[in-house]
């Protein structure tokens, strides 16, 4: 079973959702990574030719660092992000998804090494494809997973309509049904949701644009709009 | 209570911890919010909001925001302020000494090789190609040549320099991947340990063979201190994530892997602190040509005593686990 969710009850009782990231845009994000850190040492290489051989050991030294810890800095100062991360909308976690602190970075990427082998990071991918988290060698080590960020969403704006009370008593799913049809309002096309609200014209008795309307006004109504 | 009244209600407080979180750290209204009373304040509408089956798009909004709230409240704090001191001065030997028998075991897979090794290319020249190719065998030769050495050493600073970045680079690489090894359930590790015991007897037994001794052994012992211990920890570190897949005790693999991490990066921590020093070392004391041989043999003793009491003695009037 395909199921990316992964759930956390935190000591307040409240149930924590994310969902796992896969190996595709795990492997975009460390592309982008990649490409950032061989610009840094392009640049880095062409500013310290003018040092000359003294100039080598910092190189050697920045891609020492840039190999080990660029992702550490940035997974433990940037909220669990590398800008490879970021560009993807993913963000390390510990798997009881709180932010991950420098332990937990390092031995998961200092286990790249062994994810990496015997090429192309192909003991990780295989290791992520067999959990049921994705969760690399390094991930599994250091109890640590790779989740979405979900994105801020802005609140939507509902349409105005005159509540009006439901005819009688709906239950809780025809309920539901009614307002997430008012909250969708700008995802689906004005046809589309006509024709939704034709399926009801045997209770509602109205047609296309009137019916949609009542059904936006009970919608409305059950929000808690009043006159 | 309809769900906008709920909204209507708590929407204030919900945009006052939600810009909180955003400015967290920055403005000084940090002081002004209570976060774990809000945190559980937020966490009961949510429940709440939930119970009630509100729209998902209130569920999510407040999902979203327990969340980030969450990361606030149970962001590990790892680094105490006397932390990294009391690790140098106390943790790092404890964690060694803890783990006696994984290091001890590593430094036989590390030791026994580089015995064999150096004992047979001392006694048989063709030994050596075995593990390397001629035109390697040459270099290093030409390496440690006594005669090479006033030409081959003297050296500018600049050099000395970049040879620093190329040991850091190398030497705290081989380290890091004998490390990451371990997780092969132990085989990286075992490898790299080996390869490298190997590796070095060659070098050791066959320039001793050649009779270039005062031009190596001055060279490796001051910073082979630190260098070879730290690969055997390093090692040891690996070791500790392959046992704990191999024989996980009690716990499950996973749990058993994720306590073996920890212990193993206690080890970690120092020896990269141990093999930067190695590389200061190497690049800026060993091969200085001007000090006599017998000042860099005596400090390079010194050396060694000094990280054998290191990890003997310091720590040991503390109660482990103080912390």
């Amino acid at each position: 079973m395909l199921d990316t969710t992964y759930n956390v009850e935190t000591p307040e009782g409240i149930d924590l959702h994310a969902r796992a990231a896969g190996p595709v845009p795990r492997i975009l994000a460390y592309a982008v990574d990649v490409l950032y850190r061989t610009l840094i040492l392009a640049a880095l290489g062409i500013g310290l030719a003018f040092a000359d051989t003294a100039g080598i050991g910092i190189w050697l030294v920045c891609s020492f660092l840039l190999e080990w810890f660029y992702p550490v800095f940035f997974e433990v100062l940037r909220g669990g992000q590398t800008p490879g991360k970021k560009a993807f909308g993913l963000m390390v976690v510990n798997d009881n998804l709180t932010p991950i602190a420098w332990g937990a970075s390092l031995v998961r990427n200092l286990l790249r090494f062994a994810d990496f082998l015997p090429f192309a990071y192909a003991t990780g991918v295989i290791a992520m494809t067999l959990g049921r988290h994705f969760q690399r060698l390094g991930d599994l080590a250091a109890g640590t997973l790779v989740v979405y960020r979900e994105a801020d969403k802005a609140p939507v704006t509902l349409p105005d309509s005159t509540p009006l009370p439901p005819p009688r008593n709906l239950k809780q799913q025809d309920q539901q049904a009614l307002i997430s049809l008012f909250e969708r309002h700008n995802d689906l096309s004005e046809a589309r949701q006509q024709e939704l609200a034709n399926l009801l014209e045997p209770i509602t008795q109205k047609r296309d644009s009137a019916a949609l309307g009542y059904l936006r006004s009970v919608a409305s109504w059950l929000l808690g709009g009043r006159d | 209570m309809r769900q906008r009244d709920f909204e209507n209600r708590y929407r204030d407080s919900w945009a006052q911890l939600d810009a909180w979180l955003k400015g967290a750290g920055k403005n000084v209204d940090a002081a002004t919010l209570d976060l774990p009373a809000a945190y559980r304040n937020l966490c009961q509408q949510l429940a709440v909001a939930k119970e009630r089956q509100y729209t998902s798009r209130l569920i999510d909004h407040l999902n979203q925001l327990v969340m980030a709230a969450h990361h606030r409240v149970y962001r590990q704090q790892t680094l105490r302020r006397r932390g990294w001191l009391h690790y140098l001065l106390a943790g790092f030997p404890q964690a060694v000494r803890a783990n006696g028998r994984t290091v001890a075991l590593a430094s036989a897979l590390f030791l026994l090789p580089a015995l064999v090794m150096g004992i047979g290319t001392y006694n048989n020249d063709a030994l050596v190609y075995a593990v390397m190719s001629p035109k390697d065998v040459l270099s290093l030769e030409s390496m440690y040549d006594p005669g090479n050495r006033v030409l081959g050493r003297e050296r500018g600073s600049d050099t000395d320099l970049a040879m620093f970045g190329f040991y850091i680079k190398n030497n705290i690489g081989i380290a890091f991947r004998t490390f990451a090894g371990g997780i092969l359930f132990g085989l990286g590790s075992i490898f790299f340990l080996v390869f490298n015991g190997v590796y070095l007897g060659a070098v050791f037994g066959h320039i001793t063979r050649v009779g270039f001794v005062f031009t190596l052994y001055p060279f490796v012992i001051g910073h082979g201190a630190f260098e070879l211990t730290a690969i055997v920890l390093a090692g040891a570190a690996g070791l500790l994530l392959g046992r704990s897949l191999v024989d996980p005790g009690q716990h499950r693999r996973s749990v058993a892997l994720r306590l073996a991490s920890i212990e193993a990066m206690k080890i970690l921590y120092g020896t990269f602190l141990m093999l930067v020093i190695a590389a200061f070392l190497e690049a800026f004391w060993s091969s200085s040509a001007a000090t006599p041989i017998s000042i860099k043999l005596g400090v390079g003793g010194l050396l060694w005593l000094l990280v054998f009491a290191y990890f003997s003695l310091a720590g040991r009037g503390e109660v482990t686990g103080e912390n």
